[in-house]
């Protein structure tokens, strides 16, 4: 496979504490060693890529996202939707098994794992589910899909309401040392709801979801983890409430982690004035003193890890009226421009915070052997370029769907290059 | 039949800069001056029907048997749409300015007066066609909304979205551009979901005006109550309106409170927090859940219709219980100021949110409201759909 040498970045890795201008040589699909700038004899590597201005980092992880197929290949295939992940500097992903039908048995693992293959893109993590056909009636077979390659189990946006069902699920899973991904909302609060509850949705004649239809499922599951020593992992949390939740658990030392995504930590409710489809997504756009909780729960480590919901539908359904258009947007293709313009360039978190936050974390959570530029570890690198100021232009998307509200936005950051097993997979032209 | 221009000049440069999108002309031919000449603008009326002496109007206008043709000259302060007025579409009242209501309602007071009570015909938008599509139920709004239409001349095409092949699966985006692609002037939209007539004016050329989106706005509501209250009594500067009932799910409390505070109102909202949620006093409205410490403060009262239709979970324990703590009833009546006006915007439910006896009482203006709703309508379709001076149409589609 020969040997590729990345030179003169500016290598950040919390996993080895570096953040210096280092060299970084790759041999064989592996990291052969991280070294001082300049001292790798040009012409030794069979490939070289100047990475002068660059940020060096390892290979960017989005453990939420939504490639909809088996079932629903019109609004985004496996293939597209690593693409698009591709394009935004991640090189590995952990889809969601909320598909039709959903990955609840080794085979549809199996599937999504050789689709995966076939695309020869990214790396797909499997994230499986908790229950049978996301019923919330009875548990999958866990240990099965854990031999098959589950990393993780969700039943996603249909929460388990069974709160006894919930408990075994943490005392079983944790037989594997598997965390349980939550999307907290209890549905009966946020009915009928497409949007924030507040001012602007009381304004607008719009159905809300309250905050609280998050925060109340959040406290049963805090409380559900530590009775029972299981891993939860909060998904996508959007409220002050939520982030208060789990500062203090994490204080407890319950075994909680937790992500937020970038439309969250960037839009408020505020957003529906324009009664754009774009801007619909569960959990909803909250309000600004959410957005920076949000934000202070970066900062403090409260929320681990950035992920993106990448949650395309197809564009007529989402030219619907508000009420019936689907929740949820686009995020691999903008995630780096919008955390760097919104938390890196701002000041609110450093390099290193923003690498652990994209990649060593959501490593760390789902236990997967990435996030790191170790020598020995699997060549999975991103390149971004920190100031490269960019134009969102979702008709450019590798997407099959367009739903992203960042059209037209202007981010300043984007990932350059993506290499995956020490293959350039990806190179901004 | 309808108006016809006096002045020639006036008539010829009205209809080169009539409907500058179609290029269409002006339907009717010029009327020779007699006597004095008079003012431009001025508008001539001709009666299709034969206006009795004494002063009585006829109960049907249109009747088609006239026999003798009789002319009113009625001023109007423009032969165009003032400049004042920008807006291509009506979508809610939250976003436009005291000023530009001002000119709504004065547009409004001017076309009662030059229909005599809405009762006769103008032909300001011959040439013009209006469709209204109506995805939700609605007997009075239509029927206003056409009735005005055809008071200025225009022709009303109904789109109802049953009939249509919304109900084979295409989409009411799809829906509207067939209409537009047909040649429509202005679209008439209601719908059960906010913000879509606020989607369609993003995606369509045409004018779109907004009869109603889900529990959001309903503009022209809001402005025949605004309108009626302003008839009573005069400047609304200081005076105080109760809005009383399923707030949460009316979108004429919406309308109502942002034209009234725009305008100077003190808006009281009332009913049980339910319905009323008390996050309203961040926008500077009064929220009260006792309907009988604000009756006696009140100038004007608002009566909402319970929308249980809308209404996912009942809010209250029973209509009985809601009645005995909301109803406007008599006994409420005597406590209230003597010359409080009561509104309903309709259909009323007697014995939820009104009593019989106080909804035809004296003080009620639920059917003049009625009534009011045809000036209203016919002023919001003249100045979205009328002839502009300097083709001062807003470039930007506004959301």
């Amino acid at each position: 496979m020969g040997t590729l040498l990345i030179r003169g970045g500016r290598v950040v890795d919390p996993s080895q504490d570096i953040d210096r201008f280092e060299d970084v040589l790759i041999r064989d699909g592996q990291i052969a060693s991280v070294g001082h700038a300049g001292t790798q004899p040009l012409g030794k590597a069979d490939e070289t890529i100047d990475a002068t201005g660059l940020v060096v980092t390892p290979g960017l992880i989005d453990m939420h996202v939504h490639l909809r197929e088996p079932g629903r290949e019109e609004d985004e295939t496996i293939e597209t939707g690593t693409r698009a992940a591709l394009a935004g500097g991640f090189t590995s992903v952990a889809c969601i098994p909320n598909t039709e039908p959903p990955l609840d048995t080794q085979a549809a693992v199996e599937f999504v794992h050789q689709k995966a293959a076939r695309a020869d893109t990214c790396n797909v993590f499997v994230v499986a589910c908790v229950s049978r056909g996301r019923e919330g009636k009875e548990l999958a077979e866990i240990g099965q899909l854990v031999e098959a390659g589950a990393v993780a189990f969700s039943d996603d946006g249909a929460p388990v309401y069974d709160a006894e069902l919930m408990r075994r699920a943490f005392e079983y899973c944790r037989m594997f040392d598997k965390p349980i991904l939550a999307h907290e909302e209890v549905l009966e609060l946020s009915r009928g709801g497409v949007m924030h509850e507040g001012l602007v949705s009381l304004t607008l004649g719009l159905g809300g979801m309250p905050a609280a239809a998050e925060e109340v499922l959040i406290g049963r599951d805090i409380a559900l983890s530590e009775v029972t020593g299981g891993r939860l992992h909060a998904m996508h949390v959007s409220t002050a409430g939520g982030v208060a939740l789990i500062r203090d658990a994490k204080r407890r030392g319950v075994r909680v982690t937790a992500e937020a995504c970038p439309h969250h930590f960037t839009l408020t409710d505020e957003s529906l004035r324009t009664f754009d489809s774009n801007f619909k997504m569960s959990p909803p756009l909250r309000t600004a003193a959410d957005v920076e909780a949000i934000i202070e729960g970066l900062v403090d480590g409260t929320i681990d890890c950035i992920a993106t919901d990448h949650a395309p539908h197809a564009r007529e359904k989402k030219m619907l009226e508000l009420d019936r258009a689907p929740f949820g947007i686009l995020g691999l293709e903008t995630a780096v421009g919008l955390s760097l313009t919104r938390l890196v360039h701002t000041g609110r978190i450093g390099w290193p915070r923003l690498v652990a936050a994209m990649s060593l974390l959501p490593a760390k959570i789902l236990g997967i052997n990435r996030g790191t530029l170790r020598p020995g570890a699997i060549a999975d690198v991103t390149l971004i370029d920190p100031n490269l100021s960019w134009t969102v232009d979702v008709n450019t998307s590798r997407s099959k769907s367009v739903n992203s509200p960042f059209h037209g936005w202007t981010l300043q950051g984007r990932a350059v290059a993506t290499i995956v097993g020490g293959r350039v997979k990806y190179r901004l032209s | 039949m309808g108006v016809k221009l006096m002045d020639a000049n006036a008539a010829a440069a009205a209809s080169e800069r009539r409907t500058p999108t179609t290029g269409r002309k002006v339907g009717g031919t010029l009327c020779p001056s007699k006597g004095n000449q008079p003012p431009r603008n001025l508008l001539v009326l001709l009666n299709s029907a034969a206006p009795p002496a004494t002063g009585h109007r006829p109960t049907n206008p249109q009747r088609p048997e006239a026999k003798t043709r009789a002319m009113t000259t009625i001023a109007l302060p423009h032969d165009t749409v003032p400049p004042q007025w920008t807006h291509r579409h009506l979508l809610d009242l939250e976003r436009l300015t005291a000023d530009e209501i001002r000119t709504l309602l004065d547009t409004a007071t001017l076309f009662k007066e030059a229909t005599e009570g809405c009762r006769r015909k103008l032909s300001v938008l011959t040439g013009t066609t209006v469709v209204t599509l109506f995805f939700e139920n609605s007997t009075r709004t239509k029927t206003s909304f056409a009735l005005a239409a055809r008071r200025l001349g225009a022709d009303v095409v109904d789109f109802s979205a049953s009939s249509s092949s919304l109900s084979k699966g295409e989409s009411f985006i799809d829906t509207a551009k067939n209409l537009e692609a047909m040649g429509v002037d202005a679209v008439v939209v209601r719908h059960a979901t906010p913000g879509t007539p606020h989607l369609l004016a993003g995606h369509l050329s045409v004018g779109v005006i907004n009869a109603g989106d889900g529990p959001h706005e309903h503009p022209t509501q809001g402005l025949l109550d605004i309108f009626s209250i302003r008839e009573r009594l005069g400047d609304l500067k200081g005076i105080t309106v109760g809005l009383v009932g399923d707030i949460a799910h009316s979108r004429t409390a919406r309308s109502n409170l942002w034209g009234l505070v725009k305008l100077g109102a003190k808006v009281i909202l009332c009913g049980p927090p339910t319905l009323v949620s008390d996050r309203w006093r961040e926008l500077g409205v009064e929220v009260s859940h006792d309907l009988d410490a604000i009756v006696p403060r009140c100038d004007v009262l608002n009566l909402l219709r319970i929308q249980f239709e809308r209404q996912n979970t009942r809010p209250f324990p029973s209509v009985r219980e809601y009645a005995h703590l909301y109803a406007m009833t008599r006994e409420r009546l005597k406590r209230a100021k003597k010359d409080l006006l009561i509104l309903a915007p309709g259909p009323i439910n007697r014995g939820v949110e009104v009593t019989a006896e106080v909804a035809d009482c004296p003080q009620s203006l639920i059917l003049g409201q009625v009534a009011n709703g045809l000036a209203v309508r016919m002023a919001v379709l003249w100045l979205t759909c009328g002839p502009r001076a300097n083709g001062h149409v807003e470039t930007t589609r506004t959301l």
